[in-house]
């Protein structure tokens, strides 16, 4: 593989699901023969027209794809630097670049004549967007999310329902997405004939890095397009904020192999990237360990235990990040920074009132970082970030974070 | 020196079933957990599966991850956990001790170092159950080479195209899973198990012991009647769960093994 991969940085994985050193397939005997079937479904679904064809039609008429490529004049001016663009995912419906992922997954499932799906999630819109899309195919939907995500993501559990979904606090661990991921992969292996396991991110066993990826790079593919239309040529510079990694992959991957793009991705810094672990910084602040299915960069301790993380943003919560991102970290094609919640809020103000925009607060560290870089840019330098997911879902967490009495009766 | 192999060899011999009991290492605590280690052998374990404390158990239902959290909190981890084995090896050199858990630890700690740090302290065996026969090269080999026995779960989900390459570098014996699902929950039906096992036996020499779902000695002797061994887990860790004294839970473990041994 390393051959090819010093022509290319899109060839990964390899037949045995591997990014260099990372991926894989980490996963027990009962769960091995589900995903090489799951493979060999993708494989076949990948270059079958009709999938694509199927795909494509939802995107756009369900979805409402291509989403828009948006100048920020706004903040341009405000941070007297680069020109900002957004690629605006957050006017999906369901409000989150989750959908575009989980349309393809569902439409594997339908082929497989699966019957009944599980999803994990952390802010909700991975669940919110496979019980929607459950509810458009009449499948049965059970997603797992932690105890602790119930709580501060509150409206998306109620639109969940709304949808028909089965949503089931998950109370071990601290109550995050590594813990709902834990009990989505216990219900895999309890009830092997009838389900399938839709992963909101780019992590898991192989093959779901690399499927979810290709569903997601749908992203990355329309703002290719979009920028030549706009600004006649590629942009300077790529922010993408990483939970798991879902959005910043599928913008990045149509990029990776123009060196002349500088590629960036942003981690949840927490209350800052310290010996203390409160963040959920994995390539900054972890080292290579094996956890749900895949190696890669993890949040652990000397007994290799795996740490809880800690994130204003639920979507952000999780102690790990895709294998890709591992492999395109060591390999340095990425730059890998972090952003503290107090950034995030800011920024996240800052949207609001330069551009109308309620962002979610996990595109708000994005932003964050947008705003560290662009005021050192020329004029002509063009920053692209992912603007991933619309912020309702977050108003009271950053009403309590703002000291905000939401209580108008 | 080959533990496990002797041990069934004693078995057959004897035309009796091997009775296997997990224990999570350091539950509640080290002295506690090591006392009852010790004791197992007297109560009738023949094979002794020692779990190894991990906080993502992806395998195991709520008992054995409350037992692992126990062990994490008491300040339980690898390297006191191939201390355990060593305590008890210099009163026992003839009960096999199986190492059971999830590979971060292990990865973490430096394969090699691990290997050999376990193969000098007597323990006999692997059962490491996120590494299927695909990731072979990590732990596997390098066990078989050093001379370690590493035994992998066949599970209802291996089928006949599977079974070969489960087999392939399985040593001691094979771990048949008795349900789809995790530990400690489902209740397992020996009627459902056994053509399983024939299944399996037509490809392999090795004994086959049966796991997952047995909870009773009732359900033990029947298991035992239509395999090799049985393996009893989750039902021993919920009396530590309870706060049963170590005599008590030794008591049940006897009850177990008698069970097994009638069969
Ligand atoms: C809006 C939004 N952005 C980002 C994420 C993080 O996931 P990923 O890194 O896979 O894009 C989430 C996850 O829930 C999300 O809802």
């Amino acid at each position: 593989m390393t051959g090819d991969l010093l022509n290319s940085f899109t060839v990964g994985p390899d037949e045995s699901g591997r990014f260099g050193d990372f991926g894989g397939r980490f996963v027990s005997e009962t769960l091995m023969p589900l995903i090489l079937e799951l493979e060999k479904e993708y494989e076949n679904a990948k270059i079958d027209s009709n999938f694509w064809k199927e795909m494509d039609d939802l995107w756009a008429n369900y979805v409402g794809r291509p989403s828009p490529l948006y100048f920020c004049e706004r903040l341009t001016n405000h941070f007297s630097g680069a020109k900002i663009y957004m690629k605006r995912d957050e006017l999906n419906h369901t409000g989150a670049h989750k959908i575009n992922n989980v349309l393809g997954q569902i439409l594997l499932a339908r082929r497989m004549n699966k019957k009944r799906i599980i999803a994990e999630t952390g802010a909700g819109q991975h669940g919110v967007a496979t019980a929607t899309v459950c509810a458009k195919f009449g499948l049965k939907c059970v997603v797992y999310m932690g105890a602790h995500d119930v709580e501060r993501q509150a409206p998306n559990v109620f639109r969940m329902k709304l949808l028909g979904a089965e949503v089931i606090p998950v109370t071990s661990g601290r109550g995050t997405l590594k813990d709902a991921m834990n009990d989505a992969l216990r219900d895999w292996v309890t009830n092997v004939e009838d389900t399938f396991y839709c992963i909101g991110t780019v992590a898991g066993p192989h093959p779901y890095p690399e499927m979810v990826r290709d569903f997601q790079s749908i992203i990355g593919k329309e703002t290719k397009t979009q920028m030549l239309e706009q600004e006649g040529r590629a942009p300077d510079t790529l922010v993408a904020a990483i939970g798991g990694g879902s959005n910043a992959m599928g913008l990045f991957y149509p990029f990776l192999d123009d060196l002349k793009v500088s590629i960036i991705g942003v981690e949840a810094g927490g209350k800052g990237v310290n010996s203390k672990m409160e963040h959920c910084a994995s390539l900054t602040g972890g080292r290579p360990g094996v956890l749900h299915g895949n190696r890669t960069y993890l949040l652990q301790d000397d007994d290799g235990q795996i740490l809880e993380g800690f994130s204003i943003s639920a979507g952000l919560d999780y102690p790990g990040i895709g294998p890709e991102h591992a492999w395109l970290h060591e390999s340095g094609r990425v730059n890998y920074v972090s952003i503290t919640d107090k950034e995030a809020l800011t920024s996240f103000q800052l949207c609001c009132e330069l551009e109308g925009i309620i962002p979610a607060l996990e595109p708000s560290h994005a932003l964050a970082h947008v705003g560290k870089i662009a005021p050192k840019l020329p004029s002509d330098h063009i920053i692209c970030m992912n603007m991933c997911g619309r912020g309702d879902k977050d108003i009271f967490t950053v009403a309590k974070a703002l000291n905000f009495d939401m209580d108008f009766s | 020196m080959a533990r496990i192999d002797d041990t069934f060899s004693a078995l057959r011999a004897n035309r009796k079933k091997a009775f296997v009991a997990y224990i999570m290492a350091g539950d509640p605590d080290y002295n506690e957990s090591k006392e009852l280690l010790m004791g197992l052998p007297e109560a009738g374990v023949d094979i002794i599966e020692l779990g190894l404390p991990f906080t993502d158990p992806m395998a195991d239902g709520p008992t054995i991850q409350l037992a692992g959290q126990r062990a994490l909190n008491s300040g339980q981890n690898l390297e006191k956990t191939l201390q355990m084995v060593q305590d008890f090896r210099s009163k026992n050199n003839v009960t096999p001790i199986i190492i059971m858990g999830y590979y971060n630890p292990i990865y973490s700690y430096g394969v090699d170092k691990f290997l050999s740090k376990a193969k000098l302290v007597g323990v006999d065996g692997l059962i490491i159950v996120d590494l299927p026969p695909e990731e072979d090269s990590e732990l596997c080999i390098p066990a078989k080479n050093i001379g370690l026995n590493f035994i992998r779960l066949a599970t209802p989900t291996t089928d006949e195209n599977r079974l070969p390459a489960v087999l392939k570098n399985t040593s001691g014996f094979v771990y048949y899973v008795s349900i789809t699902g995790i530990t400690g929950v489902a209740n397992a039906s020996s009627a459902n198990v056994s053509p399983e096992i024939s299944r399996i036996k037509k490809e392999t020499d090795l004994p086959v012991v049966v796991g997952f779902g047995i909870k009773t000695p009732e359900a033990a002797l029947e298991m035992a009647k239509v395999a090799d061994g049985v393996v009893v887990g989750s039902a021993i860790v919920e009396k530590i769960a309870q706060g049963e004294s170590n005599k008590s839970v030794l008591a049940f473990v006897k009850s177990l093994a008698e069970g097994v041994h009638d069969a």
